[in-house]
C-alpha cells in the first residue's frame, strides 16, 4: 500500500524562479496497483516519483509506504522500499563497472553491507538464468563494462535491478522515453511482464497516451501540480485517447490548446 | 654528463619511486575509483612521518609506531570526509582545509620544530636510504616490493567485497549507488580514510628511508600521485583491466616518475625548478583527453560541412 497524503513542493521560493512543483497531492494505492501517469511538462509527473523516493524533504504531507511513514527517511534509507527505472539509461547502472557487479549491488539493496565477497558463486548462475529470460544475450557476457551495452540493454538491465529484490513499490520514469521506438516497445513489455509476474505496486510515468491506456489498471493524469484526473477499472478498460482528452479538456479548462499538442 | 653516475643514482631512484608509489595507490583511490580530487594528501604526507619518528624516538616499536602512521593519516581523511559530507564543503576545498590545519598540527606532532632526524644506526628501521645498494634482505626495495605487494592483495581484496563494490559504485554513478540503498556519504568517508590511512603509510615510510621528517615533505604530493596515475594509464592503461594490476601499474608508474626526474636532474636541471616540471607535465597529460575530445568534434563538425 501507498499513501500520499496532501504532498505540497515548492522549488526556489521567494525567488523570481519560484515554482510550485507539487500542490497537495493525495493519492492512495493498493498492493498490485498499475498506476499510470500522464501529464504535460512541467506538470509535476516526474516531481511525485522523485518525492516518493525522496530526493528532497517536502515542504508539506506525508509518505506512507505499507504502513510505514517514510517522509523523514533520506533517499538511500527508503530504496529499502523502492526500486526505480530512470529516463536516462546511464543513470540506472554504473557504467565502470561489470554487469554481474551492478546485479550483486542491486541484490543487497536494503541490506547491511560487510566485508563478506561482493558476489558469490551462486548468485552468478542466478544472475545467468534471469538474464537469459530477457533475451538480450548478455547471460553471456556477466563480466562485460556495462558502458559497452546499448541503452536498451542498460534499461534492460536497469529493470532487473530494480526488481531483483521485490521492493514494495516500483517506480518508471519516463524508462523508455530516451529510446528508440522498437526498443522502447520491447522495454514496455518486459516492464510490463515483470510486473505482472511479481505483482509490483508500480508508478510508470509516461508521455505517450496509448501506453498509459494500454498498461496497468488505473490511471492518473496531473495539471499544474495536482491529479485532475483518475480513472481505473472498466473506465480504465475502455478509455480512448480521444476521450482522455476530452476528460483532460474539461478538468484542466482552458489550458487545453496549450497541451495537447505535448500529450499527444 | 657521466652516464655511471646517472646508473648508481637509479637504486636510489627505485626506492623512493616504490615508497611514492604507496602514496600514489592511495591518490588513485580517490581521483580514479571515488571520483574525489582529494587535496589532504599533501598534510598527510608529511603526518605519518611525523608521527612515526617522534613515536619512535619515544621508545616505540617500529610496528606500533606504523599502525599510529596509519591511524593518523584516516583521522585526516576522515575529516575531509566529515567538511564534505556533514558540512556541504566542495571536495577540493575540504582537502585544502585539512591540508592547512595539518601544517599546525604535524609541527605540533614534531614539538614545533620544522624538521626531526631519526638514526639508522640507533633506531630499528624497516627501510633506509643507506641500504639500498645492499644485496641483502634490508635493501629498501627488496622490502617495498613486499609491502607494495601485500598492499595491493588487501586492497583487491576489500575492493571485492560488498562494502567494497559499495565504494566504487558510489565513485562511478552516485545516483545508481543512492537507487540501490547505498549510503554515498558513507562511502566517500571510508574511501577518505583508507586513501589517507596509506598516504600516511607512504610516508612513514619514506622518513625511514630518509633518516628525517620534514614539515614540507608533502608539499606537491597530490601532484606527484597524479603523475603516476596518469603514466600509468598512458602505458598500461590498453594492458590492464583487473584491477589488482591497476594498482601495481600505479606503483610503476612512481618509479617510471623518479626515474625520469633523476634523468632530469642528470641533464643538469636545477633542483629548485622540479616542481615547476612535474606540474607542468602532469597539467599537459591531464588536458589531452579533453584535447582529443575537442578534436574528434572537430572533424566531426568539418565532415558534417563536406557531407
Amino acid at each position: 500500500m501507498l499513501d500520499l497524503i496532501n504532498i505540497r513542493k515548492t522549488f526556489n521560493p521567494h525567488t523570481i524562479n519560484e515554482k510550485v512543483a507539487l500542490n497537495g497531492v493525495n493519492l492512495h494505492m493498493e498492493s498490485g496497483d498499475f498506476v499510470t501517469v500522464i501529464g504535460g511538462n512541467g506538470a509535476g509527473k516526474s516531481t511525485i516519483l522523485n518525492a516518493i523516493a525522496g530526493l528532497w524533504p517536502l515542504d508539506e504531507g506525508r509518505i506512507v509506504i505499507d504502513g510505514q511513514d517514510v517522509t523523514g527517511l533520506c533517499e538511500y534509507k527508503r530504496a529499502a522500499f523502492i526500486g526505480r527505472v530512470f529516463q536516462d539509461p546511464m543513470m540506472g547502472t554504473a557504467g565502470n563497472m561489470q554487469i554481474e557487479e551492478n546485479l550483486a549491488i542491486a541484490k543487497r539493496r536494503g541490506q547491511k553491507r560487510g566485508l563478506c565477497i561482493g558476489i558469490t558463486k551462486e548468485e552468478r548462475q542466478q544472475y545467468k538464468e534471469m538474464l537469459a529470460t530477457l533475451g538480450l544475450g548478455l547471460e553471456d557476457r556477466l563480466t562485460t563494462k556495462v558502458k559497452l551495452l546499448s541503452g536498451g540493454q542498460r534499461q534492460a538491465l536497469t529493470l532487473l535491478m530494480a526488481t531483483l529484490t521485490k521492493p514494495k513499490l516500483l517506480l518508471l520514469d519516463e524508462h523508455t522515453a530516451a529510446l528508440d521506438p522498437r526498443t522502447a516497445g520491447k522495454v514496455l513489455e518486459l516492464s510490463n511482464r515483470i510486473v505482472k509476474e511479481h505483482r509490483l505496486m508500480t508508478l510508470m510515468v509516461t508521455h505517450n497516451m496509448k501506453d498509459a491506456i494500454a498498461y496497468g489498471n488505473r490511471l492518473i493524469m496531473m495539471h499544474q501540480g495536482r491529479i485532475i484526473l483518475d480513472i481505473s477499472g472498466d473506465e480504465k478498460r475502455c478509455l480512448t485517447v480521444p476521450v482522455l482528452m476530452n476528460e483532460f479538456a474539461k478538468a484542466s479548462g482552458d489550458e487545453l490548446a496549450t497541451d495537447r499538442a505535448l500529450l499527444s | 654528463m657521466n652516464i655511471s653516475s646517472l646508473i648508481s643514482a637509479l637504486p636510489g631512484a627505485t626506492a623512493q619511486g616504490l615508497i611514492w608509489g604507496i602514496m600514489a595507490i592511495g591518490v588513485y583511490l580517490t581521483y580514479k575509483v571515488l571520483d574525489f580530487s582529494d587535496l589532504t594528501v599533501d598534510g598527510t604526507m608529511a603526518t605519518g612521518g611525523a608521527v612515526c619518528v617522534m613515536l619512535m624516538i619515544n621508545g616505540t616499536n617500529l610496528w606500533v609506531a606504523l599502525l599510529c602512521s596509519v591511524l593518523a593519516g584516516m583521522a585526516a581523511g576522515l575529516v575531509t570526509g566529515i567538511f564534505h559530507t556533514k558540512m556541504g564543503i566542495p571536495p577540493i576545498l575540504s582537502g585544502i582545509l585539512t591540508q592547512l590545519a595539518l601544517y599546525s598540527i604535524n609541527l605540533w606532532i614534531m614539538g614545533f620544530k620544522a624538521n626531526q632526524g631519526i638514526n639508522v644506526t640507533k633506531y630499528d628501521l624497516l627501510v633506509s636510504a643507506r641500504n639500498v645498494r645492499h644485496l641483502g634482505m634490508d635493501n629498501p626495495i627488496f622490502i617495498m616490493l613486499a609491502v607494495t605487494a601485500i598492499l595491493i592483495v588487501v586492497l583487491y581484496w576489500f575492493f571485492g567485497t560488498e562494502l567494497g563494490s559499495s565504494l566504487r559504485a558510489t565513485g562511478c554513478n552516485e545516483q545508481m549507488a543512492k537507487a540501490q540503498g547505498i549510503n554515498v556519504d558513507r562511502c566517500k568517508r571510508i574511501g577518505l580514510m583508507i586513501s589517507n590511512g596509506i598516504v600516511a603509510l607512504s610516508s612513514a615510510l619514506f622518513a625511514q628511508y630518509q633518516g628525517s621528517v620534514d614539515v614540507n615533505m608533502g608539499r606537491g604530493a597530490i601532484v606527484i600521485g597524479l603523475a603516476a596515475v596518469i603514466i600509468s594509464t598512458v602505458i598500461f592503461g590498453k594492458l590492464f583491466h583487473n584491477f589488482g594490476l591497476k594498482l601495481m601499474a600505479v606503483s610503476i608508474g612512481a618509479v617510471l616518475y623518479y626515474i625520469v626526474i633523476q634523468v632530469v636532474l642528470w641533464l643538469g636541471l636545477n633542483t629548485n625548478l622540479l616542481k615547476l616540471l612535474s606540474a607542468l607535465v602532469v597539467a599537459f597529460f591531464l588536458a589531452i583527453p579533453y584535447w582529443t575530445k575537442n578534436a574528434k568534434n572537430m572533424k566531426r563538425s568539418k565532415g558534417a560541412k563536406h557531407a
